[in-house]
């Protein structure tokens, strides 16, 4: 067999295989793909919340994609007490005024960031949120303080729809 | 079961092939001797494999967003056709699908019938088979229950009724069966139970009809007994592979214009109307696979004996190695017997026709007729045909009738050709 | 090869027999164009958005759909209105939802993400408003008869006086082209019902057509996705097959039989 004839079957012979394997590819990937969040999970993406009944000092949880988010009314103590903590102090460095625009309403994903446990409220050494799994402290803006956590809990994108309503998502 | 003895080169693979000879048996498949003859009619046990494996993946994506619930059944088939990712691609393959392996197991059944495969040595690898497409139909009829739309609830109604039929326990089994007094939430969830049990015992028979072929090794369209390995045969890879996968691409083509282009054509509009206790649709019918077994429970006008001769019409296949007395297994060599052959593929194509339509007139006529002649074939003609056919002179190897000692490939193929 | 091409036509020869059994009991159905039909086919959008209004201003009074969402009405291979215009055309209606903390049902407007609101609260109502006949859901019905597009065109427009000799109960029409020719709809359509805001004329054929159209968008929401997938798929197992229909020819070449 001359040279140029093996090359030409080899040549057949890989496109065959490439071609079929672009085929193999074409088809797991539905199969893959069915598991990700469906349309009419997507659609579910916002939800609205009337907070006009939450007093100062109080904590509503609601449920969002699944999820305990946290809405609490802060005291103008807890406000001080959140604005004045140093940068430096913290394991994940983030500004209060950067958690909570309206600094009255802090509006949080309720899962602790190292496992995905709900945090209890008002418990641990930082007056904020405690998570009972591992022991994470959270302080009064929901940033980690101390405990297993990598990351301070995390804010959803939400809009204050009017005075009393806020949409989440 | 190897003809050889074979070692793994390396270390660890001898280490390991001393502990589970896994080796050993992909050698062993890789190497497999297989006539060299074999047409396309052969081709459809890899085909079949394959039908297996996509219902089994497309009916195990379906499982995860599908409810059995006799309230929600619907909804969430729906819900797969509109919501869920690529959901309506799933479930028309896994719908189309089932269609497709009955095509497929259909010509898998008369290929082995014109040629003889289910006769000695191969007696088991056959009766597996039976059980095999027994399991099918099981599984296809469970299946079409699931979507709970009214031919899924009149369907189910009318099958295990069929059990009603049984003298004195008959009631108290289709109560069992039901789990209440009619098909409904119960019968649902039992039917998606087993409707996911039943493709995985199909799965392990499919390794003993394998293993159970790998010991006499295939027939062929000649249906002599082969010495292997010899210049008779190929090894399963390459040859039969590509082989096998160049009719299995062919076959994908039809299944993709099926599913992409008419993927309710197969089905039932009234399927697509949800279950309705009230109300039965104008005309019930089976898919159209069962339909020749359809026609022959109503061509009986008693209850009892139309269940038995059904049943019969399947059981009698198991029988066929010790009905079919005839010495020589290829009907390329049965003058006779090849008329008679293509005398029940037309008379089971026949029984699916009136299988379609009202039992009445004409119609029911034609499927008694048919129905009687069914059983003919295998209880009257395939005995005495063994016992009276003159055959052909049969050639002493496979490369005969393919080269016939010609050292001309083009006076081959024409003897080939005559011989078909 | 000769053989194979015995089992290929075999194959198709079985697929054009169990069609033509499907079409058994054949009524002419009336004919028109439809461009969803054949290899490529696509929805008109400006018939399924004319569809959509001839739903909403006439048919949705008794026949609900309730497998859409108002977001189906935005997404592609649909009616494709803007999502804006889907978002008002969600909140024109009034969805129930709730309870509220206090326990309490409330109304608001619809969003994308909320099912299409039903006529009536259960199929009870539905059969206690209609004398009796329940107006099927709407969301498949395209698939659930027999007869598909055509069917449903027929059926709308084929309303007439009853034959001589057939004596009709209050409540029930004759339709020529109903199962049994008596149906328990009253004939809807008349030339000129709806106003069409592109300008097309709403004769009751147009009517027809449009809304045909959109409820065979609605029991096939995937249909142009379908098409375009199918095709790709379609040549690519050609190209796959003619390539290892030659790497077969090769292979086999090593050993002298055919193949």
């Amino acid at each position: 067999m001359s040279e140029k004839k093996t090359n030409r079957r080899d040549f057949l012979f890989t496109a065959t295989y490439a071609v079929g394997a672009v085929g193999v590819g074409a088809t797991i990937w539905p199969m893959i793909d069915q598991m990700n969040p469906d349309a009419s999970v997507k659609a579910l993406a916002s939800t609205e919340v009337d907070v006009s009944a939450v007093n100062p000092g109080k904590t509503i949880t609601v449920l969002w994609r699944g999820k305990p988010v946290f809405i609490r009314r802060r005291t103008q103590d807890e406000i001080a007490e959140a604005r004045s903590v140093k940068l430096e102090d913290l394991k994940h460095p983030e500004k209060d005024e950067d958690r909570a625009a309206n600094p009255e309403w802090l509006v949080m994903l309720g899962v602790c960031t190292h496992l995905g446990c709900v945090p209890l409220d008002q418990k641990g050494e930082y007056n904020g949120w405690f998570c009972p799994c591992h022991g994470s402290h959270y302080d009064i803006s929901g940033r980690i303080r101390k405990g297993p956590a990598p990351t301070n809990m995390e804010i959803p994108k939400y809009e204050f729809v009017n005075a009393n309503t806020i949409k989440i998502g | 079961m190897s003809d050889h003895e074979y070692t793994p080169k390396s270390k660890f693979g001898k280490w390991f092939n001393d502990r589970l000879p896994l080796l050993t048996l992909a050698n062993h498949l890789t190497d497999y001797p297989t006539p060299k003859n074999l047409n396309y009619w052969w081709t459809f046990g890899g085909i079949l494999t394959f039908c297996l494996i996509t219902q089994i993946v497309t009916g195990l994506v379906l499982a995860m967003h599908y409810i059995a619930h006799a309230d929600m059944a619907f909804d969430s088939v729906e819900h797969i056709m509109r919501d869920v990712n690529y959901g309506w691609l799933i479930r028309y393959i896994h719908a189309n699908g089932a269609s497709m392996f009955f095509l497929a197991v259909y010509i898998h059944i008369f290929r082995s019938l014109f040629y003889g495969s289910y006769k000695a040595p191969r007696e088991i690898i056959w009766i597996i088979g039976i059980i095999i497409y027994l399991l099918m139909m099981a599984a296809a009829f469970l299946g079409y229950v699931l979507p709970w739309g009214q031919m899924s609830f009149w369907g189910a109604t009318v099958i295990t009724n069929l059990f009603s039929a049984i003298p004195l326990v008959g009631e108290g089994i289709v109560t069992w069966l039901w789990g209440g007094y009619s098909v409904d939430n119960p019968t649902l969830t039992r039917f998606f139970t087993l409707h996911y049990l039943i493709p995985f015992l199909i799965l392990g028979l499919v390794v003993l009809h394998i293993w159970a072929l790998h010991v006499p090794g295939n027939n062929n369209p000649v249906g002599i007994d082969i010495k292997k390995p010899s210049k008779d045969t190929v090894p399963f890879h390459p040859y039969i592979v590509i082989k096998d996968g160049f009719a299995l691409l062919m076959f994908m083509i039809v299944f993709a214009f099926f599913v992409f282009y008419t993927p309710n054509i197969l089905g039932h509009a009234d399927n697509y109307i949800e279950a309705n206790p009230l109300v039965t649709p104008a005309h019930i019918v089976p898919e159209w696979y069962l339909l020749p077994f359809y026609a022959i429970l109503r061509s009986v006008p008693d209850k009892l004996l139309g269940v038995v001769a059904m049943l019969s019409a399947i059981l009698i296949l198991a029988a066929l190695p010790w009905l079919d007395t005839s010495k020589i297994r290829s009907a390329v060599f049965r003058p006779l017997y090849r008329q008679f052959y293509w005398i029940l593929v037309a008379d089971v194509l026949i029984l699916g026709y009136v299988g379609a339509m009202p039992a009445e007139g004409l119609y029911l006529l034609v499927a008694r007729v048919a129905t009687a002649y069914y059983f003919l074939h295998f209880l009257v003609i395939l005995p005495v045909l063994g016992w009276k056919e003159k055959t052909l002179p049969i050639p002493l190897s496979i490369t005969e009738p393919i080269l016939g000692g010609s050292p001309n490939l083009a006076t081959a193929k024409n003897k080939e050709s005559l011989n078909k | 090869m000769k053989n194979f091409f015995k089992i290929f036509s075999f194959i198709i020869l079985f697929s054009g027999l169990s069609l033509s059994t499907q079409a058994a009991e054949k009524v002419e159905y009336l004919k028109t164009d439809w461009s969803f039909k054949g290899l490529f086919g696509k929805f008109d959008r400006a018939a399924l958005q004319r569809g959509y209004q001839v739903y909403t201003e006439v048919c949705s009074s008794c026949h609900s759909m309730k497998y859409l969402s108002y977001r189906n009405l935005a997404e592609k291979g649909g009616p494709e209105f803007s999502i804006e215009q889907a978002k008002a055309i969600a909140a024109s209606f009034e969805v129930k939802d709730g309870p509220n903390s206090d326990g309490d049902m409330f109304t608001r407007p619809g969003r994308l993400s909320d099912k299409f609101v039903m006529p009536y609260d259960n199929v009870q109502a539905a059969q206690a408003a209609n004398g009796g006949a329940y107006p099927p859901d709407m969301s498949v019905l395209v698939k659930a008869r027999g007869g598909g597009v055509d069917y449903i065109y027929s059926l709308l427009q084929g309303y007439e006086d009853p034959p001589a000799g057939v004596i009709l109960d209050d409540g029930v029409y004759y339709n020529k082209y109903m199962y049994g020719n008596k149906i328990k709809m009253a004939n809807q359509l008349s030339d000129g019902l709806v106003e069409y805001s592109d300008g097309t004329i709403a004769s009751v054929e147009q009517m027809s057509k449009d809304v045909t159209t959109f409820l065979m968008w609605s029991a096939e929401p995937h249909l142009e996705s379908r098409h375009q997938m199918g095709f790709k798929a379609i040549v690519y197992l050609i190209i796959l097959t003619i390539l290892v229909y030659f790497s077969m020819k090769r292979i086999w070449s090593r050993i002298e039989t055919e193949v």
